[in-house]
């Protein structure tokens, strides 16, 4: 329960990490999509504009009290070494999405948060986000579908502090299926975020 | 010519070209036509000829003709007689096969590789000659002359300005050795297909420039979208739109001034016009859901496009001078992909239920919704200049294929070929009158 308090806690201030981004950029756009800030609107926004600072001792308090398994990477020999182990939370390098959303499970949280908390203490590698869709509807339409889904990604990475020129993202739509075929099955395994990794 | 070395040496992996492609699609009629006009196309006579013509126009027109859903052409195997000129046509024959109109034809040949092809359209009812036509030609051109004969048959009989002898585009996308993609041009039949580009990464989203000579299209040669414009003839290309984000979508304006197109660089992907000649830039729409696939309306005064702010998405439709988007669809979970007839009349979407994903056609003044094909898979349509063909993308095992469906809905033939998956086609605009 505590764990599920603290990830709804995380969602937020990663939307209010967002809309400063978007307000520090001159823009008059929230860059958000709305499957992740369903029910958010922008009065809540607006109340956490001010409490970024707050946020950051949260985020470090939040790491402290967690199961460990999104810390502690810096200290285990070269970055190269730990993407290359095997059996680490971080071997994960695909996320996967439901229909026509670009919402990001529980267990894709934590994928993400480990991920995230190895990039932040990795200084020298940069990782490449690739949105992809399924091949359902319009091409187009699914290039922008797959660019929400690697935002989102990019979102829960900077949250976790990895830095904005560490990442980069790119979209696919449906041009580059993992899967071919037109069933479930496939569809399942196209919807998707692969993290690509540089050692620089 | 620079820049074309350039970017040949600096991108191995890309081709130029515009080169014949042997590999020929072939035109399977999948759907009888009901209620389509019956004619008689009668082989053309070639016996005066020194050699075999390469191309069999009476043939050509036949499935020209066809595929129109308008008319419907009785097969060779069931012609009553063989004539060539209509003086030798004893028109009770024609009657009694139940046709309403016969072609008869000859080709003559003036010097080696030049070609006079002759053809009449006769009424068998009022037993006249309602047009005859000699087409000065050369070997290469002779399967382009078939389809203007084919056009000036069916403007004949329908009134309506034939398409037949347009071009289209489309992407194949190939998967022997790792994963290829070529941007082509062909006949409206599928045949004279020319490779335009071809690349290892994604190419997307081809847009015919209004006199089309030029495409603009989605290129991933640098590991992220971009949009090019390239002249077919010479080949000459440039990079128009390299933002951070999206580069996509784009569509040119009637008047070819502007591009519409979509770019992310501001935040979520959003409408964006571009004048060509200054590059300078337009944002036609903020909003923080997805705004794409941009396309204008036959006077150039406003631009259709898919946008998801009701929550899934759907068509709207705004001044191209900019203002408050409108939503124009409102029947199914699922509208997108635009293509709006040249008379601004109809549009043709990819309509989603159930999760099902067909053509459909929009009747802008009532509202009404007309579904034009029934598999599940069914994408990017375009509207043949005429207005009355829609070219889509559907899907066969693991490849992509093309169809026509007559904007009736009742032809539909499939484009097809062997050798690789076909997606994005996009019907070109009429040809310049020489």
């Amino acid at each position: 329960m505590k764990s599920l308090n603290v990830r709804s806690k995380l969602l937020l201030l990663c939307i209010a990490t967002v809309f400063i981004t978007a307000c520090q950029t001159g823009s008059d756009e929230i860059i958000e999509d709305s499957t992740t800030i369903d029910g958010v609107d922008q009065s809540q926004l607006e109340g956490l504009d001010g409490s970024i600072d707050g946020a950051d001792s949260d985020l470090i308090a939040l790491e402290d009290g967690s199961d460990g398994s999104a810390i502690a990477f810096g200290d285990e020999g070269s970055a190269q070494a730990m993407l290359d182990k095997a059996d680490s939370v971080i071997s994960s390098r695909v996320i996967y999405f439901q229909f026509d959303s670009a919402k990001i499970s529980e267990e894709s949280l934590s994928t993400l948060e480990a991920h995230g908390s190895f990039i932040a203490s990795n200084g020298n590698v940069s990782v490449r986000l690739e949105g992809h869709s399924d091949e359902r509807g319009s091409r187009e339409y699914n290039i922008a579908l797959g660019d929400r889904r690697a935002q989102s990604v990019r979102r829960v990475l900077l949250f976790q502090g990895a830095s904005v020129d560490q990442l980069e993202t790119i979209s696919y739509g449906e041009e580059k299926p993992a899967m071919s075929g037109h069933t479930d099955d496939a569809w399942s395994k196209n919807r998707r975020v692969e993290l690509v990794y540089q050692v620089n | 010519m620079n820049r074309l070395v350039k970017i040949l040496i600096l991108q191995p992996f890309l081709m130029l070209a515009f080169s014949p492609l042997n590999a020929a699609l072939t035109i399977e009629i999948s759907e009888g036509t009901v209620g389509a006009l019956p004619i008689a196309v009668v082989p053309f006579d070639t016996s005066k000829l020194s050699s075999k013509l390469s191309a069999d126009i009476a043939q050509i027109v036949t499935n020209d003709l066809n595929r129109s859903g308008v008319l419907t052409v009785l097969s060779r195997k069931s012609l009553p007689a063989v004539p060539h000129y209509s003086r030798q046509v004893k028109y009770p024959a024609w009657r009694a096969a139940g046709q309403d109109y016969l072609v008869v034809g000859r080709v003559l040949e003036k010097s080696p590789g030049q070609y006079d092809i002759q053809f009449q359209l006769l009424d068998v009812l009022k037993q006249k000659q309602l047009i005859g036509y000699s087409l000065q030609t050369k070997k290469r051109k002779l399967r382009s002359s078939a389809h203007e004969i084919s056009d000036l048959i069916y403007q004949k009989i329908t009134g309506i300005r034939g398409a037949f002898n347009t071009r289209i585009a489309y992407i194949r996308a190939q998967r022997n050795q790792g994963r290829k993609y070529i941007l082509q041009v062909a006949d409206t039949d599928g045949f004279n297909a020319q490779t335009v580009l071809e690349s290892d990464e994604p190419l997307m989203s081809p847009s015919w420039s209004p006199d089309g000579q030029s495409l603009a299209y989605v290129s991933f040669e640098n590991r992220r979208p971009e949009i090019f414009i390239q002249h077919l003839s010479t080949a000459k290309r440039s990079k128009i739109s390299g933002f951070k984000g999206i580069n996509s979508a784009p569509s040119w304006s009637p008047n070819g001034e502007f591009l519409a197109l979509v770019l992310s660089k501001d935040g979520g992907p959003d409408i964006y016009l571009m004048n060509v000649e200054t590059k300078r830039l337009t944002r036609l729409t903020r909003h923080r859901g997805i705004d794409t696939e941009p396309v204008w309306s036959g006077d150039g005064q406003s631009i259709i496009f898919t946008s998801d702010r009701s929550g899934s998405p759907q068509i709207y439709e705004v001044a191209a001078t900019g203002g408050k988007p409108r939503r124009i669809t409102f029947e199914g979970r699922y509208n997108s992909a635009a293509s709006v007839s040249p008379d601004g009349k109809y549009i043709a979407l990819v309509y989603g239920e159930a999760g099902q994903y067909k053509i459909a056609q929009l009747e802008r003044d009532t509202g009404n919704l007309t579904v034009l094909t029934d598999s599940s898979l069914d994408e990017s349509p375009s509207f043949s200049p005429n207005g009355k063909m829609v070219l889509y993308a559907s899907t066969r095992g693991d490849n992509g294929v093309l169809y026509v469906v007559s904007v009736d809905g009742r032809g539909k033939h499939k484009l097809s070929d062997q050798t690789g998956d076909i997606r994005e086609p996009v019907w070109g605009p009429y040809k310049r009158q020489q």
